[in-house]
């Protein structure tokens, strides 16, 4: 009840006191129901894990000298702080509209940048906090050597940075639940099911290897499994700028987006 | 010293709907403001305006000086807004969503001390640690209001709260209010309560279909537009034609006419002898706001 307190703003110019409350609060939101937002989708995962590995491995053939249970976890990993990250932000700002609590914040002094920036930190943070939830129960049942950590965290964060930012977008532009829905089942579950969590796109037909290629969620996963084996089926600076780049221009027009005040200030 | 609120022009369409017809209307610091006016008249949407919630088609508002659209850090910083709708956030509890509110202005742990002083101030000092889901809908509203003075605006806008309210709250709030004002806070009240405008309020606006109809203080308005109320139980009849004019209600019987002097009364009882209608009972009154709102507002509608 009382992790308002462990957070300490006493010392803070008042000018960044206000964003960080933002911050705080969305951060406590999940939070204080991290059983439905951490939990759960560890578990969701480990699933994954358990029933794909026990019943691919041997069959699948992925990057030479890679087994096949190895090769799943860090796209099972960041396919999770992806769909978290963007379930964060999106599942906020919805819920605040349907129940009409987002007056609270539109109300005060917070500029449009400080408002993006609050929810996507939050985003980010959670979708940070499921991978490594993965990431640490995982390690109980399989070796995971990381080549390069560096280009982990790079590709974790922005990763979760763009699909929360994403998850901004669709929260602005659902006035529903169920067109929120539509995002997550139309959009966010088939690109991330088809981004070679479970295959290495190589093992695809040409057409479907270039369709994949197509797949933002594709180089994420990519880059993000290029930093445990040192390998995968781009150069992990081809998925970087395309990550980057995807999180520039959808960062930018999501502060469009807030300036204008579109959907939220009539 | 500039006012506390400056509304000048303001227009707001929403597709063919003219919503707001040019409103101009100053506010000053230190008043006790009453906007008044049916369903419709467009008092909401001047109030979410004055907010920024919505943006207007023409004109502008500035809070004391601030214009609310490219000052609106600043103007938002002066304003404290209780939204009509009963709204909350499921996660947290009455507390928590104080400082989260002070939070957002700027506010720190130094504004503890005010939000147990609004705790106490509404009656909700031992609802503090309750969800804000869990409370009656009475509380919520207290919580509602409490939400808008967390950061200790000295510009009060106060949208209907006490719609649905009992009497108890309403005159706890009433206090509250009456004591902030007392302190120098500017309050802009919107109720359907004529009663609590014209015990509060030193001036009022009245609008109807998106204008101002009316502008002034609350003794001006009940001095011109209705000195005294004469009620008059007649029975089924039919008034003669001169004293028409001066009818205001008629219901099952009962007459009441609005007189701008005492020597008025004389002339409708003589009207009345003229064509032999009998007096089965006679009441006279002081006029209250509500027949200055009917005679300018409620008629034509």
């Amino acid at each position: 009840m009382n992790n308002t307190k462990l957070i300490n703003s006493t010392n803070m110019k008042p000018s960044l006191r206000g964003p960080w409350t933002l911050l705080k609060k969305e951060l406590l939101r999940f939070w204080r129901i991290a059983f439905q937002t951490v939990a759960a989708p560890v578990i969701t995962a480990l699933l994954y894990l358990l029933i794909f590995a026990h019943v691919l491995a041997g069959h699948v053939q992925v990057y030479n000298g890679v087994p096949y249970t190895e090769f799943l976890i860090p796209g099972l990993i960041m396919m999770s702080v992806l769909q978290n990250a963007f379930a964060n932000s999106s599942s906020s700002l919805i819920q605040s509209k349907v129940m009409g609590n987002l007056v609270f914040v539109l109300l005060t002094p917070l500029t449009h940048f400080q408002f993006f920036a609050a929810f996507l930190i939050a985003a980010i943070i959670r979708g940070l906090v499921v991978g490594l939830g993965i990431y640490l129960v995982a390690m109980w049942f399989v070796d995971i050597h990381v080549t390069n950590p560096l280009l982990v965290v790079t590709f974790a964060l922005l990763g979760s940075a763009l699909l929360g930012t994403f998850g901004i977008i669709a929260g602005i532009w659902a006035d529903r639940f169920d067109q929120m829905a539509a995002f997550q089942n139309f959009i966010i579950m088939p690109l991330s099911f088809l981004s070679g969590v479970f295959y290495s796109i190589h093992s695809l037909p040409p057409f479907w290897q270039k369709l994949s290629q197509l797949n933002p969620f594709f180089y994420m996963i990519d880059g993000f499994r290029y930093g445990f084996f040192g390998k995968g089926d781009v150069s992990p600076l081809v998925s970087l700028s395309i990550v980057g780049g995807s999180f520039l221009v959808l960062a930018l027009i999501t502060l469009k987006m807030l300036k204008s005040g579109y959907k939220l200030r009539a | 010293m500039n006012p506390a609120i400056k509304i000048n022009g303001v227009h707001k369409n929403f597709g063919s709907l003219h919503a707001l017809k040019g409103i101009d209307l100053t506010i000053e610091q230190g008043e006790f403001f009453a906007l008044l006016g049916p369903n419709g008249a467009g008092k909401s949407t001047l109030i979410s305006i004055l907010a920024g919630l919505i943006k207007p088609t023409a004109g502008d508002i500035s809070v004391m000086g601030f214009d609310v659209v490219n000052q609106y850090q600043q103007a938002r910083q002066l304003l404290g807004v209780v939204p009509q709708e009963l709204v909350f956030d499921p996660f947290f509890n009455v507390r928590e969503m104080l400082r989260f509110q002070a939070g957002y202005f700027g506010r720190g742990k130094e504004n503890d001390a005010w939000v147990d002083e609004i705790l106490e101030g509404l009656g909700l000092a031992d609802k503090a640690h309750t969800n804000m889901r869990k409370l009656s809908g009475g509380m919520k509203r207290r919580a509602l209001i409490a939400q808008a003075l967390a950061h200790k605006p000295p510009v009060i806008v106060l949208d209907e709260p006490t719609a649905g309210v009992d009497v108890e709250l309403r005159q706890m709030l009433w206090e509250f209010i009456k004591n902030l004002n007392n302190q120098g806070h500017t309050i802009i009240l919107t109720t359907h309560y004529l009663e609590e405008a014209e015990a509060l309020c030193s001036r009022v606006g009245m609008m109807k279909q998106g204008e101002i109809v009316a502008l002034d203080s609350t003794a001006n308005l009940l001095n011109k537009f209705a000195g005294k109320k004469l009620r008059l139980t007649l029975g089924d009849v039919t008034l003669p034609a001169n004293i028409q004019s001066l009818l205001r209600k008629q219901e099952k019987g009962i007459f009441t006419f609005a007189l701008n002097d005492m020597a008025q009364i004389e002339l409708v009882l003589a009207a009345l002898r003229a064509v032999n209608i009998k007096v089965l009972d006679m009441q006279l009154s002081e006029a209250d706001l509500e027949d200055v709102f009917l005679s300018l507002v409620g008629k034509a509608s």
